[in-house]
């Protein structure tokens, strides 16, 4: 969603920590980046203005003096003004007082109005609610029955308001037969509409009026430009709007919409639509979101995401194996299956800490048909050779070739990526070895997600170490992590090593101790 | 035809004909009514802009918010602006309706790149195939289209390739029914591509003039999905010689710098010839058109401005601008 933008933002930071030192000038030369990255990503140019005189005040505020921890400054000043601009914590729909309540989706023409409608009665209705979806768009060709369609693949009920083409009358009888079925919430979905076309804003106004609904959400296109400002102004003006959907977030489109509309209405941004599939709609959070801008990655997501998907049993099975070093090509293709559960890689790397660069060299989709062939060719092998890599001669290669359908090439990168995530493996339950960890995953494509898949397994860096900057000086120095750079990031240089230092100083003590007992014996 | 189809319109309509005009509607008025609310802000701006005032850096830099206000992006007004500055300095412009000559002059220079052909529709059938992401109006547009070849006596088919959407083949046939015209649908396939044969088949043995396929909206960075427009393509190409003859590339006129990566993946993928740009009858500029004009070599064919059948003009890349800065 935001890769883009996090991406050009990391370029600004970085043009400040080459110079090592941060002057008036340079925080120019910064913010300048920041207001053309955000005005490519749509973000509204007022909006924009705003924002950036809002860093500076902050910045300039805080006396920043020089080094390395000014940018790192002004990379939490931007993000937590990020945060406070998209809309600070979570929040709920409102469903005080009594039922019938009543939600309103309102919006420009093809924004994703009646979809919304549909997601979201799927998500009321898990949550132990009894919606009701009305369909008030009389005008557009067939969007009644798109609704009645909709809700039935999300199983609710569909009010038939066939024979009317009034949405007030709809809404009205609509009202009377949520109170006789025992429906409590009603989804009302209207017409797209543009807000300069006073005659359709005044018949949302009467049937706000009519109903007084809980909320009114308006639905926009993450995609949308620079009138984002415009239409949801004009919208919230004439309503006072309750909320925002954001839709398309699945796209490409760096979203900066979602920014400008924040800030035009103050209504907080409740959820997002993140796919086709009627499952997909997702509850927003501004900090997750601001960290993504960022680059920081969505690391929340992704552990939700891991433990709503991965087999635990299994993945913790695997984790095991690969401590005894005892990680066979059955496991490989296990480990595999299990990173294809989570969802396609690309939105996975978009997740995680600085990957947002990495995606950009890569070819995400390549490497999903990849895993797939990958798993495919280890099921060609037998039972034994899945035991034991090592009896693979070319003859059994070229066997497994044709089994799966690829070349013995192909099985032999297979071989090699599945030696060097053995290898990684192992090297992870090493201590100390987080530089040439990092200069693997740099090598072998699917460390990253290896990584992911274990969350016990991977290494933590230690606490106020900076993951973004860590990131930054890796990629400076081709993955290695000079002693410079860990001095820099307050991280204890190689020689005095915390973990090293706890394992030997045990060993040490025993001998001390050994020395005493035996001196105090000799005394005696 | 013409008013069978319009008096067929007005009454489905009926509630919504709040302003219907009597005079003949030209491209300049009615791309003035929809552009209205733009054209306004736009010139009152650049008045308030330039006021009288010597040109300063204070000045481009607000003629710049101007124009990236506009969904140009920050790209394409950069180059603008960067003319502008040269051209203002050997011109010594001190009034902002120079300055507005200039602004004028540059970008329809980019529009007038890819002029736009009159679509040859002699083929028979000649195959229009019409893509964008969702809810840019891809069925409304096509229902446009549909009147306007009837109304110069052209026999067509609508082919209902949007397997996907909910009611979205029901959508096409309210359509088609109000703009007089024949589609082809298949009622249990989920497969777009065989409906887009049988649209074929259907256009072949009729003898149509033009089919008109309505694909499922996609996004473009989604690669099944558009390997899916792809094979679409490639079954129109099968079936009739030289098709498709047209790919259009529908865009929102509120879409922001994003359409721009759309249209160059569509183009990857179909080989786009063709622009439609819709909903320009809203606040919404439509400037990122210019961007991908620019970028792409393509040419804007036709405007959406309303919801009514006829709402569908030819683009003129001089008026277009004259309205945007009047």
């Amino acid at each position: 969603m935001f890769d883009a933008l996090s991406q050009k933002i990391q370029d600004a930071f970085r043009s400040i920590t080459g110079k090592g030192k941060i002057s008036e000038d340079n925080i120019q030369d910064a913010l300048k980046e920041i207001r053309i990255a955000l005005l490519e990503a749509d973000v509204n140019f007022k909006v924009v203005k705003d924002f950036i005189a809002r860093v500076k005040e902050a910045a300039v505020g805080q006396e920043i003096t020089k080094g390395l921890n000014a940018a790192q400054q002004l990379v939490k000043i931007v993000n937590d003004q990020l945060v406070d601009m998209l809309g600070g914590e979570f929040q709920e729909l409102n469903f005080s007082g009594n039922p019938p309540h009543v939600i309103m989706m309102v919006g420009l023409q093809g924004a994703g109005k009646t979809t919304s409608c549909g997601k979201l009665a799927r998500i009321l209705a898990a949550e132990g609610r009894h919606p009701l979806l009305v369909p008030c768009d009389v005008y557009r060709p067939a969007a009644i029955l798109q609704l009645e369609t909709v809700g039935s693949q999300v199983g609710v009920p569909v009010f038939d308001a066939k024979g009317i083409n009034s949405p007030v009358l709809i809404v009205k009888q609509a009202l009377k037969e949520a109170r006789n079925t025992g429906r409590d919430t009603l989804i009302i979905d209207t017409a797209g509409r543009l807000h300069i076309d006073d005659a359709l804003m005044n018949e949302l106004k009467e049937l706000k009026a009519l109903v007084s609904p809980k909320e009114i959400l308006f639905v926009a296109d993450a995609m949308t430009g620079q009138d984002a400002v415009q239409s949801a102004g004009a919208f919230h003006e004439s309503l006072a709007l309750t909320g925002l959907v954001l839709t398309k977030m699945d796209g490409d489109a760096r979203g900066g919409a979602a920014l400008s509309v924040k800030s035009v209405t103050g209504c907080p941004i409740k959820f997002v639509g993140t796919g086709e599939k009627l499952d997909q709609f997702e509850r927003f959070f501004p900090d997750r979101m601001a960290s993504r801008i960022l680059g920081m990655g969505d690391v929340l997501s992704l552990v939700e995401r891991v433990q709503e998907k991965v087999d635990q049993e299994e993945a913790l099975k695997l984790q095991q194996k690969m401590l005894k070093n005892q990680f066979t090509l059955d496991d490989f293709s296990k480990s595999l299956e299990q990173i294809g559960k989570l969802g396609d890689l690309n939105s996975l790397m978009g997740m995680m800490p600085g990957m947002s660069k990495v995606k950009q060299k890569i070819d995400v989709n390549k490497e999903t048909s990849q895993l797939k062939w990958m798993r495919a060719m280890i099921s060609s092998m037998t039972p034994d050779e899945r035991d034991n890599h090592a009896i693979l001669t070319s003859k059994r290669k070229q066997r497994i070739a044709k089994g799966s359908g690829r070349s013995v090439e192909e099985i032999n990168q297979m071989l090699k990526q599945f030696m060097q995530m053995k290898q990684m493996m192992s090297l992870m339950t090493k201590p100390g070895k987080l530089g040439k960890l990092r200069q693997l995953f740099g090598r072998a494509g699917l460390g990253d997600f290896a990584k992911s898949m274990f969350p016990g397994n991977s290494p933590k860096l230690p606490e106020g170490v900076d993951e973004a900057r860590l990131m930054e000086l890796l990629q400076q120095n081709d993955g290695k992590l000079t002693p410079e750079a860990m001095r820099e990031l307050g991280m204890a240089g190689p020689t005095a090593s915390a973990d090293g230092n706890r394992k030997a100083r045990p060993k040490k003590d025993r001998k001390k101790q050994k020395a005493k007992r035996k001196q105090g014996r000799r005394k005696r | 035809m013409f008013e069978k189809a319009k008096s067929l319109f007005r009454r489905k309509e009926g509630e919504r004909e709040s302003e219907t005009t009597q005079q003949p509607k030209t491209f300049f008025t009615q791309l003035k009514q929809g552009l209205r609310k733009t054209r306004d802000q736009l010139s009152q701006r650049l008045q308030s802009v330039m006021g009288g005032r010597a040109i300063d850096d204070e000045v481009l830099e607000e003629l710049e918010e101007l124009l990236i206000g506009a969904d140009l992006g920050v790209a394409t007004t950069m180059q603008l602006m960067e003319q502008i500055r040269v051209q203002a300095k050997k011109a010594k412009i001190q009034d902002g309706g120079s300055l507005r000559e200039i602004l004028h002059d540059q970008i329809s220079a980019i529009l007038k790149q890819n002029p736009q052909m009159p679509w040859e529709v002699d083929q028979h059938p000649a195959v229009i195939l019409i893509a964008g992401v969702n809810g840019v109006g891809k069925t409304t547009t096509i229902g446009k289209l549909a009147h306007r070849f009837t109304s110069s006596g052209k026999k067509v088919v609508l082919c209902a390739a949007d397997t996907f959407r909910a009611a979205a083949t029901e959508q096409l046939e309210i359509w088609a029914e109000r703009a007089g015209v024949i589609v082809v649908t298949k009622d249990d396939s989920k497969d777009p591509a065989s409906v887009v044969f049988d649209a074929m088949q259907r256009a072949k043995s009729e003898q149509a003039d033009v089919v008109l396929v309505d694909t499922a909206g996609r996004l473009h960075n989604n690669p099944n999905l558009m390997n899916e427009l792809a094979k679409i393509r490639r079954v129109t190409e099968r079936e009739v010689a030289g098709a498709p003859h047209h790919v259009v590339l529908i865009i929102d006129a509120v879409t922001g710098q994003n359409g721009l990566h759309q249209a160059k993946q569509f183009v990857d993928k179909i080989g786009v010839s063709d622009l439609i740009i819709t909903k320009l009858d809203g606040t919404a500029k439509g400037g990122v058109a210019v961007a991908i004009s620019n970028e792409l070599q393509l040419p804007i064919q036709f405007i959406g401005v309303g919801e009514k059948i006829d709402d569908l003009i030819p683009f003129n890349a001089d008026e277009f601008v004259d309205a945007l800065l009047d």
